[in-house]
């Protein structure tokens, strides 16, 4: 439509614009004080917007249009940036006290290369502190997102306000991160597409670190077709990420369109069942996901069989509960080396109380300056990484890692017994919990990842696409995991599955956000 | 809650508290200990994980074979074009030097 001319990059950004005006209510803040009942109606993803910049960006689209340049392959889509990323000029808060008043000196590269294919950013959106969590609730920036299905519910985390500024229609797409589940799990609350790259497959230069070898930046979209476009905007080495890795990078739109009639579905029991701790007792139990969750996977399993898919049964993945323990491990030990940085001294949070020597200075800045999600992670980082525990826990979780990527290599080896191309499954335990309903409980918080996390471990590629909505009109999620840089196949098959099912009854139902309009 | 034989007690979270560098609050501290040993019951599950002794750790998922990583950069000198945006973050400087309070003379053990 842009290019055709029908409409100008700056109408489509007033319109998004007009859009975030209706339904997302005053921006995350500190110290913002008591919800208000209005607060508690909308959708608040963002933390800073930049209208002013993103009108250059569309005005600059639009002359190059005029002009009959080609203003790139993301001309003109207004797009939202998780606050985890660097952006020259802007505030890049991480969420937090400690980060609040840091103005990043340079930008991130998956930012940059969205800008340099002409996409027009709104600001920055809300996430959990450091991206600690899976609700966005601990973000240092209150109100917190909300879901836009349904804003009593949490939109998901830690890229809560990436999935909720693109399912409230405020962006049309959204850069996340995810280390243990965190574009999947918000994707699967509010029904949009999250894909989590392999690691190495996206830079994470600009990127502020949390788990540095299973942090992986990638693409909210509300389609696997616009996944598709933004990742062939931000795929690719980056020398300024060594960890970016010298594989070609397919054009996502072309393999988009290919037919998945042969390809290989896998459903493992090992993903419908979840270790859940109990409430009362602590005490860890196992039990089935709800059958909601079940019955949307068998269902979207039998929608590709139609597609002409293969559908293999019963692959063992069987490491996969061991994926959170590990993970409390792993994560915590890279968590708390990544937040050392943080100081009070260069930049950031400065404590305002009369310090008389450096480490009290610390103390005080730091101990203001991070929310207890942070503390909680680097006081467990550097208990488990203690000289006379590392045996025990460090060095044992990185070899049950191993054990995991085992599970996903004889998946999907091409020449073992199941040659999955993909592994289907739930995305997330259970639809959208009700705020307040599981914050501050750190463990059952964590136990919202274990269905993604395994893939973090793995370093392997997943992407959460809406399947169906619940009894209770909330988005279920469904999961494709993939072997190694086939991003490809994975948006092929979720592009697939949304052309299979468009005419499907739960699509045409609205968010509950935009009863605002009526307002 | 499960037992926990390396359960954290006061006296180790008061320790590990000093070396992260936090001043904390009481009610923040009572949290804090409560969750780490919330979560420590959790990460003993990977006990109970038989592993072969000559399982190798994965420090990261995807391997990276030659093929795949990339050369070394040359050592380049890219000089900040800008030092004061980055000076300008800091809370105190004086004369492009950021400024800390007295570092007292410590004895190391």
């Amino acid at each position: 439509m842009l290019r055709d001319r029908n409409v100008s990059a700056v109408e489509v950004l007033e319109s998004c614009l007009k859009r975030i005006h209706q339904v997302d209510g005053r921006p995350g803040a500190l110290d913002a004080g008591e919800v208000s009942k209005e607060d508690e109606q909308r959708v608040h993803a963002f933390i800073t917007l930049t209208a002013e910049s993103a009108r250059e960006s569309a005005e600059k689209v639009d002359r190059m249009l005029t002009a009959g340049d080609d203003p790139g392959l993301l001309a003109g889509i207004p797009f939202t940036v998780k606050d985890i990323f660097c952006v020259a000029g802007t505030p890049s808060t991480a969420g937090s006290r400690i980060l609040a008043n840091f103005r990043a000196p340079y930008t991130a590269t998956p930012v940059e290369r969205m800008c340099a294919a002409g996409a027009v950013m709104l600001g920055k959106v809300n996430l959990d502190e450091f991206t600690f969590g899976s609700s966005s609730e601990s973000s240092a920036f209150q109100p917190s997102p909300r879901n836009p299905w349904n804003p009593a519910r949490v939109p998901g985390g830690s890229s809560g306000g990436s999935t909720a500024s693109v399912a409230a229609g405020e962006a049309f797409l959204s850069l996340g991160t995810d280390t243990a589940g965190s574009i999947r799990q918000p994707a699967a609350f509010c029904g949009v597409v999250g894909l989590k790259p392999t690691y190495g497959r996206v830079s994470r230069y600009g990127l502020i670190a949390f788990g540095s070898s299973l942090d992986c930046p990638g693409p909210l979209a509300r389609s696997a077709a616009d996944a598709a476009l933004m990742m062939n905007a931000i795929a690719g080495v980056d020398n300024r990420d060594a960890t970016t890795a010298s594989v070609p990078v397919p054009d996502y739109l072309v393999e988009l369109e290919k037919d998945i009639h042969g390809m290989r579905i896998g459903l493992s029991p090992d993903y419908f069942r979840i270790t859940f701790p109990d409430a009362q007792s602590g005490n860890y139990r196992e039990q089935a996901v709800p059958d909601a969750m079940r019955d949307a996977v068998l269902e979207a399993a039998e929608v590709f069989r139609a597609l002409g898919a293969d559908i293999i049964e019963d692959v063992p993945m069987p490491n996969t509960r061991y994926g959170i323990p590990a993970y409390f491990v792993i994560s915590r030990v890279e968590a708390a080396s990544n937040l050392h940085r943080f100081d009070g001294v260069k930049y950031g949070h400065r404590t305002a109380k009369e310090v008389h020597e450096l480490k009290e200075l610390y103390r005080c800045s730091r101990g203001e300056g991070f929310g207890l999600q942070p503390k909680l992670r680097i006081l467990m980082g550097m208990n488990v990484s203690a000289a006379q525990y590392s045996e025990q826990y460090y060095q044992r979780a990185l070899r049950v890692r191993t054990l995991i990527r085992r599970d996903f290599e004889a998946a999907f080896d091409p020449q073992g017994k199941y040659r999955l191309d993909a592994l289907l499954t739930p995305t997330t335990p259970t639809p959208a919990f009700p705020i307040q309903d599981v914050y501050g409980d750190s463990v059952l918080m964590q136990y919202a990842d274990q269905l993604t996390v395994p893939a973090n471990h793995a370093g392997t590629p997943g992407i959460s696409f809406p399947g169906s909505l619940d009894a209770e009109d909330l988005p279920i999620g469904l999961q494709l995991l993939g072997a190694d840089f086939t991003e490809d196949l994975l948006l092929r098959l979720a592009h697939a599955y949304e052309q299979a099912t468009a005419d499907a009854p739960w699509r045409k139902k609205k968010l509950r956000i935009l009863d605002l309009e009526k307002l | 809650m499960s037992k926990n034989k390396d359960e954290i007690i006061r006296e180790t979270f008061d320790h590990l508290v000093d070396l992260a560098e936090f001043a904390l609050e009481e009610g923040e501290a009572r949290y804090l200990l409560r969750e780490l040993n919330s979560q420590l019951s959790a990460i003993h599950q990977l006990e109970a994980i038989p592993l072969d002794e000559d399982l190798p750790p994965a420090s990261h998922g995807v391997p990276y074979p030659q093929d795949r990583k990339q050369p070394l950069r040359e050592d380049l000198w890219d000089a900040c074009k800008d030092a004061s945006s980055i000076l300008g973050q800091a809370p105190q400087t004086e004369g492009g030097y950021i400024v800390v309070p007295d570092i007292p003379h410590t004895d190391l053990d």
